[in-house]
């Protein structure tokens, strides 16, 4: 167990330097900042000055040796903005992700474990031919499309509901959520549909029936474990793709997490946070994909098994 | 086209085991399958009956309908399959028309099925330990502890060594026979009235075979109960079963005492079936077998099934399908030259 984590962090360091390496590289591409923070106004000595006291003037290669130095010492830089560190300022934005990407997948998985099998006990019955047609319509449709119609509807028309914000407690969830949602919510019903198709056809399932198991305990007591493993490798590509994807639906809800981090340090070329928030996503995409594997191992003793050898 | 046979009462056989009740009562039996083609028949009014304390066996060719049999009387047929006519009586109630509900209270303490294959049989991510809990729990009420206690005693009883540690591993954790072992556990757990074995040692080497046939054998007298053997294997049902039910192409073409079946064939089928059997040839001599095969299920002709193998074929074969008739004590054969048959 801890031989497989230790091999996992250190497989993990050279994606984390690539992706730094990256982020630094692009962000710089976008400019000076001084532009950004002086006024137009400002001298060329000026200009100059605010340059070199943030190092922007050093040679690319010289910035980056002097950022990974920092970052070896757990110094990740101080943000352009608001002078704090932007370690801290990742931090902070990022239980709000968090909070909305947990809130959003258990919706999801509930809503895909309950739908998918429903729809998977009678194959290409009405119900499993309407519950397809939603889940694709689901999966297909873009979640930008479905939060401007949201507000439009919720918060505009209707107003029963916050535009953005995080200020109305339980009411400003609804949106961002069942923004997130639709779309997992729709590719793993086709996932645990189609894992449930194939473990209720199992023979175990009719083992399970000879000794008098009925339709419900069939799904809970036997074919649902079987099916968990696929839906768990698409859930959690899902759930990296929510930690991702919150750029945009954070931006839109104006929801204080990592994506509205990232977009802001991006307007704002306050690289450094930036560079911070890139780096914790990316961590917590790989603490996400220890757990995953964790998560086979715990279904299935036969991953445990082969995880010793 | 259904043919009904009445098994002549209880006592008669001409052997010393199943001389209980008959508890298990299959009458003009039908399953047809839906496919594309159309839908055809697979079973074809299939009669027979099993009694306490009694081995059954099911014997004919893959494809003959015996497995769809089995399948159609514990009510696990695949979807796309439905028992169009006959009775399957177990104890009186009639399962066929039995309500869900009321099949699921019989399935597991009155009727109960021992599959093929073992390893695909046993569900991969449940310790074997659950798995023989459910019926427990599922028919008793029983709490986790208690049924795992049961189950532990189970595994003890089918020869399972050290059950105690054995109980929380997994299926692929045991071997071929011993998954055997836990797939017969699982369907006596509740001591049902009749169990079926759907070739429950085909999968198995020939050591294994007999190990696992005893030990059906000795459920059968300790539990007194009914067992119906599905099997293509001459040798075993001439070992195991007091009587035979051989079938062909979805139809029972005879059945009796194994004794006298075997010893003297009344269906040119099941004398070829004997001949095709090595044991009896001399050094030197050809290996005779059948000529030609089974008709596929929608080329079953509506007269004699085996009018197009059959060596008596006459007129009357290819215009009309023999009843089931009495040749000797409790022992039935559907030809119209029965009387020919000879060894």
């Amino acid at each position: 167990m801890l031989t497989f984590l230790r091999k996992r962090a250190l497989t993990s360091l050279l994606p984390l330097l690539l992706v730094l390496l990256g982020v630094f590289v692009l962000a710089r591409l976008t400019g000076n900042p001084a532009s950004l923070y002086l006024p137009e106004s400002a001298t060329p000595a000026q200009r100059a000055a605010f340059t070199e006291r943030n190092g922007f003037d050093d040679p690319i290669w010289r910035q980056l040796l002097d950022y990974l130095g920092g970052v070896l010492q757990f110094d990740f830089g101080t943000s352009l903005r608001t002078g704090e560190a932007a370690s801290t300022m990742a931090l902070r934005a990022f239980p709000a992700t968090l909070q909305l990407a947990a809130a959003t997948m258990i919706i999801a998985i509930v809503l895909a474990v309950v739908i998918g099998s429903w729809a998977a006990y009678r194959p290409n019955s009405i119900a499993d031919r309407i519950s397809s047609f939603l889940s694709m319509t689901a999966a297909s449709v873009p979640d930008f499309w479905i939060a401007i119609m949201g507000i439009y509807l919720f918060a505009v028309v209707l107003g029963v509901l916050p535009t953005s914000g995080t200020n109305a407690g339980a009411l400003s969830w609804i949106l961002p959520v069942a923004t997130l949602a639709i779309r997992p919510v729709g590719v793993l019903t086709q996932v645990v549909r189609g894992a449930m198709v194939s473990a209720l056809s199992a023979p175990y399932v009719r083992l399970a029936r000879s000794t008098g198991a009925g339709d419900v305990r069939v799904v809970t007591h036997q074919a649902l474990r079987n099916a968990a493993a696929p839906a768990l490798t698409v859930a959690g590509d899902l759930t990296v793709g929510l930690v991702n994807g919150a750029v945009v639906v954070e931006t839109i809800f104006g929801w204080p997490g990592i994506g509205k981090l990232m977009i802001d340090s991006i307007v704002g070329r306050d690289f450094a946070v930036l560079q911070a928030a890139v780096l914790l996503t990316a961590i917590s995409i790989f603490v996400l994909n220890v757990l995953i594997d964790l998560g086979y191992a715990l279904l299935d003793a036969r991953v445990r098994e082969k995880a010793k050898a | 086209m259904t043919a009904t046979y009445d098994l002549p009462d209880a006592g008669t056989g001409g052997t010393a085991a199943g001389t209980g009740s008959v508890v298990l009562d299959v009458d003009g039996l039908s399953v047809d399958i839906r496919t594309p083609q159309g839908v055809v028949r697979a079973v074809d009014g299939v009669s027979f009956g099993a009694r306490r304390g009694e081995t059954i066996a099911l014997l004919g060719e893959s494809g003959c309908g015996k497995s769809m049999t089995a399948q159609a009387i514990v009510g696990l047929l695949a979807p796309v399959a439905d028992v169009s006519a006959g009775e399957v009586r177990l104890d009186g109630t009639d399962l066929v028309t039995a309500s869900r509900k009321q099949r699921r209270a019989l399935a597991g303490p009155e009727i109960a099925i021992v599959f093929q294959d073992a390893l695909t049989a046993l569900n991969p991510v449940y310790t074997v330990g659950y798995q023989l809990a459910e019926p427990f729990r599922i028919h008793r009420g029983m709490s986790r502890k208690q049924a795992r206690t049961e189950a532990i005693a189970l595994m003890k009883r089918v020869g399972i060594p050290e059950p105690e540690s054995r109980v929380d591993n997994y299926p692929h954790q045991f071997s071929g026979g011993m998954r055997q072992r836990l797939l017969i556990a699982i369907a006596v757990a509740l001591s049902p009235t009749v169990l079926l074995a759907d070739e429950p040692t085909t999968a198995l080497d020939v050591t294994v075979q007999a190990q696992i046939m005893q030990l059906l054998t000795d459920l059968r007298s300790e539990r007194d109960m009914a067992v119906v053997l599905i099997t293509h294997d001459l040798a075993l049902v001439s070992e195991q079963a007091d009587r035979v039910v051989v079938m062909y192409a979805g139809t029972v073409v005879e059945q009796g005492p194994v004794g006298e079946v075997f010893g003297r064939p009344r269906h040119p089928y099941t004398k070829g079936l004997l001949d095709s059997v090595p044991a009896g040839a001399t050094r030197g001599s050809d290996l005779r077998s059948i000529g030609g095969s089974p008709p596929e299920l929608q080329d079953i002709p509506a007269a004699c099934v085996y009018q197009d193998r059959c060596p008596l074929v006459q007129d009357i074969c290819r215009t009309e399908r023999p009843a089931p008739r009495h040749v000797g004590t409790d022992h039935a054969s559907a030809c119209h030259f029965s009387e020919e048959v000879s060894r």
